[in-house]
């Protein structure tokens, strides 16, 4: 698959802190979201992602990055 | 072909150990798994005297731990068990997973040349144990069976344990006492000691096959694939031709129905699509926990291994990472029973196993979530990380069917002399040390066979040393805790008294950032305890009172 803008390589890290192995940032960040879910009905955890993807679309802004982020979302089934 | 035979180890009745007043014994093992066996190897290569009880007279009984890692092959290598396990055992670095019947992610444990050891081996449990138990015995550890350790009193200076033997029961105390009695540990119950964690509501099936098969030496995991739809399955080779499948069957199976081969042998059919003669050598149904005690120690009694910490099996953290404890623990009790360290270096081995098992705990903790997840978000989550890791290679790092064991990181222990200069890489205090290959008078060999004796001090140099480094490098071999002195060098140099180490490749040099001059301080246990651009070595003697707790 073809993207320019969208990162595609593995790109979670936490600058100033250290990760001896290179799966240990990706697995706290998933952790996490899963964490974030606990004790949410179905319905609940819909609303959280949608809230969730809000954010984090503000937060990168530039509608070129989304609109790849968006067509990778749809061409991936 | 043909199923495995256990050895049964022969009785000895206990006439030289009943004793009125009882006797004491400096050292004392509970339990002959493979963490306590080595417990024992290893108190006896210390010089230590040691008295391994167990209850039963075989090892154990089916294949149970299958999957030894690098770093516990490093140890085996130094308890001197690393070759026949290496060679009766199946090496492999590849893992593959698959999604339903698409490959969409691969793994390879070492993906550096250079190190004496593969990733993984897989051997059944109970070859090592019998590898470990010759060893043992040949360095001369006693070992009884049937010595069944019914109840244990803690003093302040001793323990006292009460013994059922066929002969009847007896007291014998010891000075120390390392218990390894298992993930039940009824030690643990009967001190009534805390194990705190989290039980996995989920069973899985454990088939040992015995056929021939060529799939190649990897480990292959599969998410809902059409011969198990919507569970998990992993197959491992072993050795002897028995491979190990595991088949996830979820929280309402059965396990005395599911035992049954009327039911096994299907799920086996439809796996391997064939009609290849195939014979069950074990199988087994299991459940696990992720946690640990609160305190590995509690005075002269240390718990080692699954007694200490339990893990779910993705990630073959258990028996490796019981490895790790004996490896950090026994020289340490060495230098304690032996007076050269006060008796709070062995809080450290409490402080830093239980920062490991903190970490293993939470690495198969996490495999486990995606393996079988607990929500319908979860599971939503998981199979969109495989459906994107066929076109991106960030979910490909997402992609958690076990995080295979590889030891920790002691950045946090206090036996490390922090940084005071500038290193790139890896190989910070309390690190575990990189292998790379070397060469030592005139022959190859590798890094660690030259290291794990004691106290090490590596120097990095380019060429002979001066008189003034020379003298250094001699006076670290005397004092209260000699240091063996090693010189790194890119080519053969003569040194008189001095071991060189020759880093032809330069792999030391590079995994090392090592530049002429650089000096490392090492542990018995193959970890970094300090390192300097320079070699001091008022400073390398200050770094070994810190790591014994002498300073």
């Amino acid at each position: 698959m073809h993207t320019t803008l969208l990162k595609s390589d593995p790109n979670f890290h936490e600058p100033g802190r250290r990760f001896f192995r290179d799966f240990s940032p990706g697995d706290d960040f998933y952790e996490a979201l899963i964490e974030a879910h606990n004790g949410l009905s179905d319905e609940q955890s819909e609303a959280f992602n949608a809230r969730l993807i809000l954010l984090l679309a503000n937060h990168i802004g530039d509608l070129r990055v989304l609109r790849e982020a968006l067509h990778a979302a749809k061409a991936t089934v | 072909m043909g199923a495995y035979v256990n050895p049964i180890y022969l009785y000895k009745a206990p006439t030289d150990l009943k004793a009125t007043p009882p006797l004491r014994k400096p050292l004392i093992v509970i339990g002959a798994g493979p963490v306590g066996l080595a417990a024992a190897v290893d108190a006896r290569l210390q010089g230590l005297e040691v008295l391994v009880l167990d209850d039963d007279k075989t090892v154990s009984v089916g294949s149970r731990a299958v999957c030894y890692a690098k770093r516990a092959l490093e140890v085996l290598d130094r308890l001197g068990v690393g070759q026949p396990v290496c060679d009766l055992g199946v090496s492999w670095n590849i893992g593959r997973t698959f999604l339903e019947e698409e490959e969409v992610y691969q793994f390879n444990l070492v993906p550096d040349p250079g190190h004496k050891r593969p990733g993984m081996v897989n051997l059944q449990q109970y070859h090592i144990e019998e590898m470990l138990i010759a060893r043992a015995l040949e360095l001369g550890a006693d070992i009884r069976w049937q010595h069944k350790v019914t109840a244990v009193t803690r003093h302040d200076d001793h323990a006292t344990l009460t013994v059922e033997t066929p002969d009847g029961t007896f007291d014998i105390e010891a000075d120390w006492l390392v218990v390894a009695d298992g993930a039940r540990s009824p030690i643990r119950r009967h001190l009534g000691l805390d194990i705190e964690g989290r039980v996995f509501q989920d069973r899985f099936l454990i088939a040992d096959v015995i056929m021939k098969a060529d799939y190649p030496a990897e480990r292959w995991f599969w998410f809902d694939p059409p011969f198990h739809p919507n569970q998990s399955v992993l197959l491992h080779k072993q050795s002897n031709n028995v491979w190990r499948i595991d088949f996830q069957l979820g929280w309402d199976a059965d396990p005395e129905e599911e035992k049954k081969p009327e039911k096994v042998i299907p799920r086996l059919q439809a796996m391997l699509g064939d009609d290849r003669p195939f014979e069950l050598e074990w199988v087994s149904i299991y459940t696990f926990q992720c946690r640990r005690m609160t305190d590995f120690r509690h005075g002269r009694v240390l718990f080692v291994g699954d007694a200490a910490h339990q893990v779910s099996p993705f990630g073959a953290r258990g028996a490796n990472s019981g490895f790790q404890d004996t490896d950090d623990l026994m020289w340490k009790l060495a230098l304690v029973m032996q007076g050269q360290a006060p008796d709070k270096l062995l809080d450290t081995y409490a402080q830093d196993r239980q920062f490991a098992a903190d970490e293993n705990i939470m690495n198969s903790t996490r495999s486990t979530d995606f393996i079988t997840p607990k929500s319908r978000t979860s599971k939503t989550f998981r199979n969109q990380v495989l459906a994107l890791a066929k076109h991106y290679p960030f979910a490909r790092k997402l992609v958690n069917s076990g995080r295979l064991s590889v030891p920790s990181f002691l950045t946090a222990s206090l036996l490390n002399t922090p940084d005071a200069e500038a290193f790139e890489g890896q190989m910070v205090p309390g690190a575990p040390m990189d292998d790379a290959p070397v060469q030592v008078n005139g022959r190859e060999g590798w890094l660690l066979d030259q290291v794990g004796k004691g106290f090490a001090c590596l120097l990095f140099a380019d060429a002979g040393p001066s008189a003034e480094v020379l003298a250094q490098l001699q006076a670290l071999q005397t004092g209260k805790l000699p240091v063996t002195p090693l010189i790194v060098a890119p080519r053969a140099l003569s040194v008189p008294g001095v071991q060189v180490i020759v880093d032809a490749q330069g792999w030391m040099a590079k995994r090392y950032d090592g530049k002429a001059g650089t000096t490392y301080l090492l542990r018995p246990d193959q970890h970094v305890a300090a390192r300097w651009r320079q070699l001091s070595a008022a400073q390398v003697q200050q770094a070994v009172a810190h790591a014994t707790c002498n300073a």
